[in-house]
C-alpha cells in the first residue's frame, strides 16, 4: 500500500459507495411498491384473453372487457356496497373516538399518557387471528355477528391508533393560544373547541378519516371470518379466489387497490405528520 | 370600576414554586406593568389574574368580586397574547367581531365597533385580510383591537411588543400608551424591557423569583429601590454597590473615604452611575474602559477592587489607565442590609 495516498480518497470512495447504496435502495423499494401495482392495471385494464399472454404490454389495451365481467358478476355489487358501509361506519367510530383523545393527549397532562400513547399503538401489534375466535363467539352471542356493525367496531378497532396518533399531532400543532384567547373573549371549552379548533383541524380529520376508511376498505381477515352473508368485496373475492377465472381477480384487485391509493395519496402529507416528520 | 386585587396568591408546579404569596392591588385605571428577568413568574401572574391557571393558593379579586374560581369569560378581562394568538382561519374582522359575537350583540353594534377600534389601531383597510396575509405588527394591532373591542374593565397583556423591531416597538409602544389611557381600562403589562416598563407605567412591579420584590411609580422604583435586586436590574448600567465599614466616628468607611449614613449595624453602599461626577476628593478609581456615548460618556473603573462604572459629561478628558476620583451625589447614596438585601432608610 502506497502510504501517500491522501486519506481523503478512500473517504471519498466510500461516500460515492454509500451514495450508489442509497440510490439503488430507494429504486427496488420503489420497484417492490410499483411493480406488482403496474401488473394488476396491465391485467386488469387488458382483454380477458391478453391477461395469460406474454411479454406483457408497457400500456394496457383499455380493454374494458375485464371490468365488465367483474362488475357483472353473482354478487359483486353487494360485496362492494357492503365494504363502502362498513368503511363509513369504521371511518364515523375511529374519528369520534380517536379525535377525542387525539385531543386529551395534546392538551392534558394526566398520570400513565405516554404509557398510554404507547398502549395506542400496541393495540396494533396484538395478532388479529387470536383475537378472532373468541371475537367471533362473543359477536355470535350478542347477535353482532355477520352484521355491517360488528365488522366495523373490529375495524374501527384497527384503524384508531391511527386515529389517535393523527389527531394527536394535529391538535398539538394548534396553539394552545388560540383556544385560551377564545375562553378570554367569551368562550366557553366546547365553544373554543368547535369554533377556533375544528376549522383549523378539519382538514386533518379528514385525512385521518379517509384513513380510517382504507383500512377497513383493505381489511381481509376479520371480514372472512366475521361475515358470511354480507361478505364485504375483500372477503368476497377471497371466497371467489379459487372459483372464479383469472380476469376477476385482476379486476377486483384493482377495484381495490384503486380507491386506496387515490386515498393516501390524498392524505399523505398528515400520514407523514402522523410520525413527526415535516413534509414541507 | 375593575380593581384588581391580588392575596397571597402562590402557584406551585409540582416540586417547583413558581409564585409566593404574592400581594399586589392594582387601582381602577391604572397601568401596571410587571416587570423581572426571565422566569420570575411574570405570564404566570398574569395567566392567574386572567384565569387560564388556578393558583395553588390565595384570592383574585376584580372589581369587588372574587373570581378566582371563575372561567376566563367570566372575568371581564381581555388579553394580549405574546405570540397574539390571531386566528387564522378568520379575517381581521372576524377576529376583532369574534368576542361581541360570543356576547350576542346586533350586527350593526358588532360593525360599529368592529370599526371604530380598527379605526383606533389604524387597521382599517386591513379587515378583509387573514393574519397569514399580514405583518407581525400588523398581526400586533389586531390582537389589541380585538381585545380593545371587547370594552373589558380589564386588559392583560404579556410582552405584546417582543416580537417587533425596534423601531416599530418604539412607535407602537407611545401609541398603545395614548389608546389604553383613552379607553380607561385597567391595565396589567408584563415585560422584561425596562425602558418600556418606565415609559409606560403609572406603578411597577418588579418580580424576582416568584416574589413582588416592589411595586411603586417608576420614579420610585428607579430612585428609591426597595431591594438591592431593583437597583441591579433597573438601569443601564445599573447601580454601583461597594462594602462600607462602620467606623469609630459613626460614619461609615467606603473606598477610604468616610460617609454619613444609617444607624445600622452593617450595609452596602450604592449609587447610580449618573450620580456620580468628578472631583478633588471623592472614590478613586482605576479607568479600564471610557465609551463616548454622545451626550455622555461611559466610564468603566475599579473601586476598591470592585467593578464601578459612572456615566460622565462628555467633554471630559479622561483615558483608560489613569486613576481619577469620583464624588457621589450625597443624597443620591443608597444603603442596603448585607444580610436581607432590603434598603435600609
Ligand atoms: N406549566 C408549567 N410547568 C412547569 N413549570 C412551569 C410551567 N409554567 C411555568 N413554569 C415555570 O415557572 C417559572 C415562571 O414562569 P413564567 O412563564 O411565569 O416566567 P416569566 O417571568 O413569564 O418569564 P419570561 O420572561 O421568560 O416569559 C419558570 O421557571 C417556568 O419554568
Ligand atoms: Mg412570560
Amino acid at each position: 500500500m502506497s502510504d501517500l495516498t491522501p486519506p481523503a480518497a478512500p473517504l471519498q470512495e466510500a461516500r460515492y459507495a454509500g451514495r450508489f447504496l442509497f440510490w439503488a435502495g430507494i429504486g427496488l423499494l420503489v420497484l417492490w411498491v410499483l411493480v406488482p401495482i403496474w401488473f394488476l392495471f396491465i391485467n386488469a385494464l387488458s382483454a380477458p384473453s391478453e391477461v395469460t399472454s406474454f411479454p406483457k404490454r408497457f400500456w394496457p389495451s383499455f380493454d374494458m372487457a375485464s371490468l365488465q365481467f367483474f362488475w357483472n358478476f353473482q354478487g359483486v355489487t353487494n360485496a362492494l356496497w357492503n365494504s363502502v358501509k362498513v368503511a363509513v361506519l369504521t371511518m364515523i367510530l375511529s374519528i369520534g373516538m380517536g379525535a377525542p383523545a387525539g385531543y386529551a393527549l395534546s392538551r392534558f397532562d394526566f398520570p400513565g399518557k405516554e404509557f398510554f400513547r404507547v398502549l395506542v399503538i400496541m393495540t396494533r401489534a396484538f395478532p388479529l387471528p387470536l383475537l378472532a375466535l373468541p371475537l367471533a363467539v362473543m359477536f355470535i352471542r350478542t347477535g353482532l355477528d355477520d352484521t355491517i356493525l360488528g365488522l366495523a367496531l373490529v375495524h374501527a378497532m384497527l384503524a384508531l391508533p391511527f386515529a389517535v396518533l393523527i389527531t394527536y399531532s394535529l391538535f398539538s400543532g394548534i396553539p394552545v393560544e388560540l383556544e385560551e384567547a377564545a375562553w378570554t373573549l367569551g368562550c366557553t371549552r366546547l365553544q373554543a373547541f368547535i369554533k377556533v379548533v375544528l376549522p383549523l383541524a378539519l382538514p386533518g380529520i379528514m385525512a385521518s378519516a379517509v384513513f380510517a376508511f382504507v383500512i377497513s376498505w383493505n381489511e381481509v381477515f376479520a371480514a372472512a371470518v366475521l361475515t358470511i352473508e354480507n361478505r364485504t368485496l375483500t372477503a368476497f373475492l377471497l371466497q371467489s379466489l379459487n372459483v372464479s377465472p383469472l380476469p376477476l381477480k385482476f379486476a377486483g384487485g384493482a377495484a381495490l387497490v384503486m380507491p386506496a391509493l387515490i386515498f393516501i395519496f390524498a392524505v399523505r402529507k398528515y400520514l407523514f405528520a402522523m410520525w413527526g416528520i415535516a413534509n414541507r | 370600576m375593575a380593581e384588581i386585587v391580588i392575596k397571597g396568591v402562590a402557584k406551585s408546579f409540582g416540586a417547583f414554586t413558581a409564585l409566593h404569596s404574592v400581594d399586589l392591588t392594582i387601582a381602577d385605571q391604572e397601568f401596571m406593568v410587571l416587570l423581572g428577568a426571565s422566569g420570575c413568574g411574570k405570564t404566570t401572574l398574569l395567566r392567574i389574574i386572567a384565569g387560564l391557571e388556578t393558583p395553588s393558593q390565595g384570592e383574585v379579586w376584580i372589581g369587588g368580586r372574587r373570581v378566582d374560581h371563575l372561567p376566563p369569560r367570566a372575568r371581564g378581562i381581555a388579553m394580549v397574547f405574546q405570540n397574539y394568538a390571531v386566528f387564522p382561519h378568520l379575517t381581521v374582522f372576524e377576529n376583532i367581531a369574534f368576542g361581541l359575537r360570543m356576547a350576542k350583540l346586533p350586527q350593526a353594534d358588532v360593525t360599529r365597533r368592529v370599526m371604530r377600534t380598527a379605526e383606533l389601531m389604524h387597521i382599517e383597510q386591513l379587515l378583509k385580510r387573514y393574519s397569514g396575509e399580514l405583518s407581525g405588527g400588523q398581526r400586533q394591532r389586531v390582537a389589541v383591537a380585538r381585545a380593545l373591542a371587547m370594552e373589558p374593565d380589564v386588559i392583560l397583556m404579556d410582552e405584546p411588543l417582543s416580537n417587533l423591531d425596534a423601531l416599530l416597538r418604539l412607535e407602537m409602544r407611545a401609541e398603545l400608551k395614548g389608546v389604553l389611557a383613552e379607553s380607561k381600562t385597567t391595565t396589567i403589562y408584563v415585560t422584561h424591557d425596562q425602558v418600556e416598563a418606565m415609559s409606560l407605567a403609572d406603578r411597577i412591579s418588579v418580580m424576582n423569583g416568584g416574589y413582588i420584590v416592589q411595586a411603586d411609580r417608576p420614579t420610585e422604583v428607579y430612585r428609591n429601590p426597595a431591594a438591592r435586586f431593583v437597583g441591579s436590574f433597573i438601569g443601564n448600567p445599573p447601580m454601583n454597590f461597594l462594602p462600607a465599614r462602620k467606623g469609630n466616628n459613626g460614619r461609615w468607611h467606603v473606598a477610604g473615604q468616610d460617609f454619613d449614613g444609617p444607624k445600622a449595624q452593617a450595609a452596602e453602599f450604592a449609587i447610580r452611575p449618573e450620580d456620580l461626577h468628578p472631583a478633588p476628593i471623592g472614590l478613586r478609581a482605576e479607568v479600564r474602559v471610557v465609551e463616548p456615548l454622545g451626550p455622555h460618556t461611559l466610564v468603566t473603573a475599579q473601586v476598591a477592587g470592585q467593578p464601578f462604572r459612572a456615566i460622565l459629561e462628555s467633554d471630559n478628558q479622561i483615558k483608560p489607565g489613569e486613576e481619577i476620583t469620583l464624588a457621589p451625589i450625597p443624597d443620591r447614596i443608597r444603603w442596603f442590609d448585607p444580610e436581607t438585601h432590603k434598603a435600609i432608610t
